[in-house]
């Protein structure tokens, strides 16, 4: 019980800890050598360009983050939809799998300007919508077509036993095993939903663009290094919020059955 | 005694069974089983015993011959199955693993709620409906299988191993368990196992069954009387037969 609460303790404070030593660290050593701040800012001046640039940074944040959640909540409805259709019919399964993969396989980077043209460069946020589904798409439809795929064989067998419909073999034993398998995909796609808008905006470039890669790219031309690091510091904030609020879902939804959810007595 | 037979419960009509890979697992199966009696499937493991299980449930399909079910055909729901391993739904509750068969059916959660405690009552557990079942041990865990295998009240109980993977404090006890509910309820169980101990104890006839391929080398009738506790655990008729049947499986076909 002890050495528990202390464990959970360390966990956060620890982190903290190591954080807070670095950025002094960093503080004192670009007083002390004097570095430019177009090379490296102090925290101190990344503080002030984001308080100077709050404004612009939030909204160029909430439109990275529309775009991520967007792309994350398409490709989970798209991803779980596909592996229901691939586990009905392992014909389905064998003929539209490959192409899954080629889409996983191609570079995000390469396909960019492809897709901008097609959708016509007014219309940028769309772009990067389907590319960040793209690359987000991926991890939950291989996922949750092994989890479907891997209901106990004894209890498939019991559900034949007692007459169950596919529908009933899907929704009450299929879906709820595949679970843990789902959200783990789902952890993995919720970061490279965020990669995948951050990297196609920086392909997009200028135009209408106006996310938070747009923000970086925009001041590394005027030299501004401390708005880039506000923007870049966002970003990782934006990255580690998606992570722990996919955690804490999995989490809740598994904390009651799941291995992966126990905590060793001892 | 056993109780008086009703008559004849199932015909295995001459079974084989070929695996895809080539594998004989069985070869010319012919038994009948009789209504209300507990029967063993007694052999080593490769015997084809758990195979001729799952033919009986309709599981797998036979490559030669056919169960023949004396009256109705069989419906879903008629036959309770216990796996080696409990098999439960480890995201449901107890109550909710439970339910799951009549659930299957269609019978509403409301109809089927003092189904399902009557069958946890019946098995010890009715307090540990709102479990899960990774907070409750093997034995508990076994015992919610075999309510989920009563909660429809079927009229057939196979049993693939069921206690095997329990130490033997828990095996026996489950055991004399079993016994009482069966003597309660007197359907006809189809016990599989591999040890000969379990079967004599428990059994009124063993189907004892020999690998490659997988075939009945002998039968045996054990007319102890019921209930079987202690007494008859330590008597020496127990350990005669015992011996008996441990004599039959090293010798092979008679």
């Amino acid at each position: 019980m002890n050495g528990e609460s202390t464990s959970r303790v360390t966990r956060i404070i620890a982190p903290l800890l190591v954080g807070l030593a670095f950025l002094l660290l960093w503080e004192g050593l670009v007083h002390v050598y004097d570095i430019p701040s177009f090379v490296l800012p102090a925290p101190s001046r990344i503080a002030e360009s984001f308080w100077l640039n709050a404004g612009s940074l939030m909204g160029s944040l909430w439109i990275t983050l529309k775009i991520t959640l967007s792309a994350f909540l398409l490709a989970v409805v798209g991803g779980v939809g596909l592996a229901i259709l691939f586990s009905q019919s392992r014909t389905v399964e064998m003929a539209l799998f490959p192409y899954a993969i080629i889409l996983q396989v191609t570079p995000v980077v390469s396909i960019a300007p492809l897709i901008l043209i097609w959708v016509g460069f007014e219309r940028t946020q769309l772009a990067l919508l389907i590319l960040a589904w793209i690359v987000a798409f991926f991890p939950i439809l291989s996922n949750t077509t092994l989890g479907l795929r891997s209901a106990d064989h004894n209890l498939r067998d019991l559900f034949r036993l007692y007459g169950a419909s596919r529908w009933q073999v899907l929704t009450e034993l299929q879906l709820p095993g595949a679970l843990p398998y789902m959200l783990a995909g789902m952890k993995i796609s919720g970061g490279l939903a965020l990669i995948g808008a951050v990297v196609a905006e920086f392909v997009a470039g200028s135009g209408t663009s106006s996310g938070l890669a747009w923000r970086i790219i925009e001041a590394g031309n005027r030299l501004d290094i401390p708005k880039m690091f506000a923007a870049l510091f966002l970003l990782s904030a934006l990255g580690i919020a998606i992570f722990f609020i996919l955690t804490l879902i999995e989490h809740l939804a598994l904390r009651r059955w799941h291995e992966s959810a126990l905590r060793q007595e001892s | 005694m056993p109780a008086p037979n009703a008559g004849l419960l199932l015909d295995i009509d001459d079974v084989a069974k070929t695996y895809g890979s080539g594998t004989l697992a069985l070869s010319g199966v012919k038994a009948h089983i009789e209504r209300g009696s507990f029967v063993s499937l007694l052999g080593p493991s490769g015997c084809g015993k758990s195979t001729l299980l799952r033919i009986i449930a309709g599981l797998i399909t036979p490559t030669h011959g056919a169960i023949n079910w004396a009256g109705a055909d069989q419906r879903p729901g008629d036959i309770g199955f216990v796996f080696q391993d409990a098999t439960l739904m480890p995201w449901a509750r107890v109550l909710e693993n439970v339910y799951l068969p009549l659930k299957l059916k269609g019978v509403s959660l409301q109809e089927a709620r003092p189904l399902v405690f009557d069958a946890l009552e019946r098995v010890g557990l009715a307090d540990f409906a709102q479990a899960f079942p990774r907070e409750l041990s093997g034995g508990m865990r076994m015992r919610v299988s075999i309510a989920r295998a009563l909660v429809t009240e079927p009229p057939v109980l196979l049993m693939d191993e069921p206690f095997a993977a329990l130490d033997e404090f828990t095996r026996e006890k489950l055991d004399d368990d079993l016994l009482a509910l069966w003597q309660d309820q007197k359907w006809t169980v189809i016990f599989v196992t591999h040890s000969v101990y379990e079967s004599v104890y428990l059994s009124e006839r063993i189907l004892v069954m020999g690998a490659r391929p997988g075939r009945i080398l002998s039968e045996f009738t054990i007319d102890a009387p019921y209930p079987r506790g202690i007494a008859f655990r330590q008597s020496t008729d127990y350990l005669v037969q015992c011996a008996a049947v441990t004599a039959s499986l090293r010798k092979g076909p008679a």
